[in-house]
């Protein structure tokens, strides 16, 4: 048996708590929502670092990984997503369910209350979050900006994104800039601190075998001391935009063996009033799933790569088409992803081709309702974009969605940037 | 069907095993929606040489994940594109030592599993269809080319053995994948996929009797003969090389540090040493380890660093792996430390603790479909019960992982491997 139940637990803190006995270990997470901005991106990702090194009662990572082994291997982590142009961040903890341990652990009380002092409590000196964790997790989080590039798949498409989002907060990378995080000061993040705690909205996912009432409880236990101003930050994001340059290419070199050619779309008239079910069929059929067209054509009929695919930002209103591709194949794909897609748009959608995609999205739907996180994924999505439609009901629609509402979305679908990571020139060798 | 209990993870397991050799495992899962099947061979890249009545065959590198690519392919089609437009999410993978396809679904469970059994069973290759999917991998190879995460695990397989085909990439070169005929994909398949040399594993609210009445109709009734293999001489207990570097353009310097684990473990034996191991790992470098600590507060590494046991083909090792400003300073540190747990032993409240942590890790390791299928098939595959996790791990004394430290977290069984950043703009 799963219920699902949404409540107010305090100004602006808003609990989704998922009830199931499934799972044999639950997941819980805290989420700070406030605009993305320059000027604030580096301070949120580093802000939940630092908050995880120490509190009054374990000051130092020795002492909190003590803490958490105890606890059954229960494990809390600083998160940062970006759900279009707002930046959600806060911590999130894996926890093994307390059915599996003997009576009395009380696993899930003591790890909220540990990610409670973790928000509420944590290591100061004179007021100030301390300086040695600050610079630490600068450090940290300056590496990590620098390995993005490891992975040159979704390093490409956020190079794509910087271009083709340039004038808008999209642009803004979730991790922040490394001259951003390097300007930060225990001052600047203290303050900072107190006006993310204070000032903006809280979306509390739990996934687990606790009732409502068990983890309102233990978490009004630990948020107690939250500060709570009467209002939050207003969060939007522009999800209608228009090409300002349609077809503006864009290149970058590095030392790579394969081209990554990535496309980036804006989903135009179909954001107005979004029909989610056929946005996602939509996107199945053209490049999503293993019998879209993309799938078909661009990798199993021509070979011409071992990856072509499509995913929708809903937050944000794009798509991305992301492939790698040989460097002189460049010009072969993109004419083979523009023709399939021009064919979504002129209705040559066979019946095969729809039910399929229909099948894939029910059925991945369905398989994150099987997996604690998928649950709070799903969950946490709809919070951000306020959505009200459960996920079977989107499962639901999307059994119905019509050929002429697929193509009616391509045909909305307007090109906005492509972009090229390449090999460096022999000169740049 | 034979039915186990095993009270200590919550689970209960179905298993038979039919005439013609195959073993068969059914996870019953009340209350959800999805179905798991999982198909697996005992066959992955470091195959290469086997025995085939009297006569040793090699081939090239990169036929097993060739092969898992091409097995899709039917007579009437593609059983990728198939199972997909039936409504599953289907797909497969190719380790050093096993090929696996799998496939997930709500609704139709009956007709995908016949279809995965069958296509999985049933070769059917042509020249054409070989050298179209030549293209395809040759992009894949070229993909993972430029994943250092690649780069640097086959780095230190190469640092540690000096034969062993481990040190191999399992989806080849472009050169060795050139190789690959229609003939040597049957050839192969004749060998690896008669049911004696696979396991079956089935998680999610089904019928068990089911399943193997439909395997018994579907599958070949013989049974193969278990091919022998050949992974090379001997390997000495010193690794081939201690040092491998190379640049890459990455950010951050990583590093990847591995210890030779002595001979060849199977069985029960096996089961417990991959606990004895992977405790020592966390005694001495795990989250809760002083050392892990101070190398975090010094900046010497971050939260990438990891460690694991790992055991493939006939072979164990065990790796730690992060990235770091001075690898060379987290492998001094590291050999410190190890000297110093060898002589003073491990604290026994942290290591009370890291059995609680790590009984709660087992538990998480059978919360999902996937890593049951692929714990089970693995377990079987090397002859220990995957349930038994906990009663194995409750076995493991703090003795036994202080010996384990003093006698294989020694220098000589000791190699890092390293990328570091190109420095071009």
């Amino acid at each position: 048996m799963q219920t699902v139940k949404k409540k107010t637990i305090m100004p602006n803190v808003d609990l989704t708590c998922i009830t199931t006995d499934k799972f044999k270990a639950g997941y819980i997470t805290i989420n700070f929502i406030s605009p993305l901005s320059k000027a604030t991106a580096a301070k949120n990702a580093l802000l939940f670092r630092v908050l995880r090194r120490g509190t009054l009662n374990y000051p130092d990572m020795e002492s909190i990984s003590a803490r958490l082994d105890s606890l059954y291997g229960a494990s809390i982590e600083a998160i940062n997503r970006k759900k279009g142009e707002a930046q959600c961040v806060g911590l999130a903890a894996d926890l093994i369910d307390d059915s599996f341990v003997p009576v009395g652990e009380n696993i899930l009380e003591n790890t909220i209350a540990l990610m409670g002092e973790m928000i509420l409590a944590p290591v100061t000196h004179g007021g100030l979050l301390t300086a040695e964790y600050v610079e630490s997790e600068k450090a940290n989080l300056i590496d990590s900006i620098k390995s993005q590039k490891n992975d040159k798949i979704n390093y490409a498409v956020d190079l794509m994104i910087r271009s083709m989002c340039q004038d808008e907060a999209y642009s803004v990378p979730r991790l922040g800039t490394e001259s951003s995080v390097s300007q930060i000061t225990p001052q600047s993040l203290t303050k900072h601190y107190k006006e993310l705690i204070a000032g903006s909205k809280v979306e509390i996912i739990y996934v687990g075998s606790g009732s409502l009432s068990r983890v309102e409880a233990a978490l009004l236990n630990a948020l107690s001391a939250l500060p709570r101003r009467n209002e939050a930050t207003l969060v939007t994001t522009d999800i209608v935009l228009t090409p300002k340059k349609p077809g503006n290419e864009v290149t970058d070199r590095m030392d790579v063996n394969q081209g990554k050619l990535t496309i980036g779309y804006r989903l135009g008239k179909s954001m107005l009033s979004p029909n989610y079910a056929a946005l996602s069929v939509f996107n199945a059929v053209f490049g999503g799933a293993v019998t879209s067209k993309l799938f078909m054509n661009v990798r199993e009929k021509l070979s011409l790569c071992y990856y072509a695919s499509s995913i929708i930002e809903k937050h944000k209103g794009i798509m991305i088409v992301y492939s790698g591709v040989d460097f002189g194949n460049f010009a072969k794909a993109l004419d083979e992803i523009t023709r399939q897609l021009d064919a979504v748009k002129s209705g040559e959608i066979t019946d095969w081709e729809l039910d399929s995609a229909k099948k894939s999205v029910v059925t991945s739907l369905k398989s994150r309702l099987d997996s604690a996180s998928g649950l709070e994924d799903i969950y946490f999505d709809n919070a951000v974009a306020d959505i009200a439609v459960s996920p079977e009901e989107l499962a639901v629609l999307a059994g119905a969605v019509t050929a002429q509402e697929v193509s009616a979305i391509a045909s909305n679908v307007e090109l906005d940037t492509i972009h090229y990571l390449t090999e460096k020139g022999d000169d740049q060798k | 069907m034979k039915l186990k209990k095993y009270e200590a993870i919550g689970e209960e397991v179905y298993t038979e095993t039919l005439s013609n050799g195959l073993n068969i495992f059914v996870v019953p899962k009340k209350g959800f929606s999805k179905k798991y099947a999982f198909f697996a061979t005992n066959y992955g890249g470091a195959d290469r040489r086997f025995k085939v009545g009297d006569t040793w065959i090699d081939t090239p590198e990169g036929v097993a994940h060739f092969l898992e690519h091409k097995m899709f392919d039917t007579k009437d089609g593609n059983a990728l594109a198939e199972l997909s437009a039936n409504g599953a999410s289907p797909n497969a993978f190719t380790s050093s030592d096993m090929t696996a396809y799998y496939f997930q679904c709500i609704d139709k469970f009956e007709e995908n599993f016949k279809i995965l059994l069958s296509f999985v069973s049933v070769p059917y290759f042509t020249p054409e269809s070989v050298a179209k999917e030549q293209g395809i991998i040759g992009q894949e190879i070229g993909m993972t080319d430029d994943q250092p995460g690649y780069s640097i695990y086959y780095s230190l397989m190469k640092c540690l053995y000096s034969y062993n085909p481990l040190r191999d990439s399992v989806a080849g070169t472009v050169e060795s994948i050139g190789q690959i005929t229609d003939k040597t994909l049957y050839d192969c398949h004749k060998v690896f996929y008669h049911p004696s040399n696979m396991a079956l594993c089935v998680v999610g609210n089904v019928d068990p009797d089911e399943i193997v009445k439909t395997a018994r109709e579907i599958l070949p009734d013989t049974r193969g003969q278990y091919p022998e293999r050949d992974y090379g001489s001997t390997e000495p207990d010193g690794v081939s090389s201690p040092r491998f570097e190379r640049a890459m353009d990455v950010g951050m310097p990583m590093f990847m540090i591995g210890f030779k684990h002595p001979g060849d473990t199977q069985g029960e034996a096996l089961q417990k040493t991959t606990y004895v191991a992977n405790l020592a790992l966390e005694a001495v470098a795990g989250s809760s380890s002083p050392l892990y600590s101070r190398l975090y507060s010094d900046g010497l590494i971050n939260k990438q660093f990891g460690t694991e046991f790992e055991t493939v083909t006939n072979r164990s090792h065990c790796v730690l792996s992060g990235e770091s400003r001075d690898p060379e300073a987290v492998l001094s540190a590291l050999t410190e430390e190890i000297l110093k747990v060898s002589k003073n032993g491990i604290d026994s409240g942290l290591f009370s603790r890291l059995k609680k942590a790590y009984t709660g890790l087992v538990l998480r390791n059978f919360n999902s479909f996937d890593s049951i299928c692929y714990n089970v098939a693995t377990a079987y595959f090397k002859g220990y019960d995957a349930f038994q996790a906990i009663d194995a791990l409750n076995s493991v004394t703090k003795n036994d992982v202080e010996e384990y430290i003093r006698e294989n977290l020694t220098p000589e069984k000791c190699a890092m491997a390293v990328i570091s950043p190109k420095n071009s703009q």
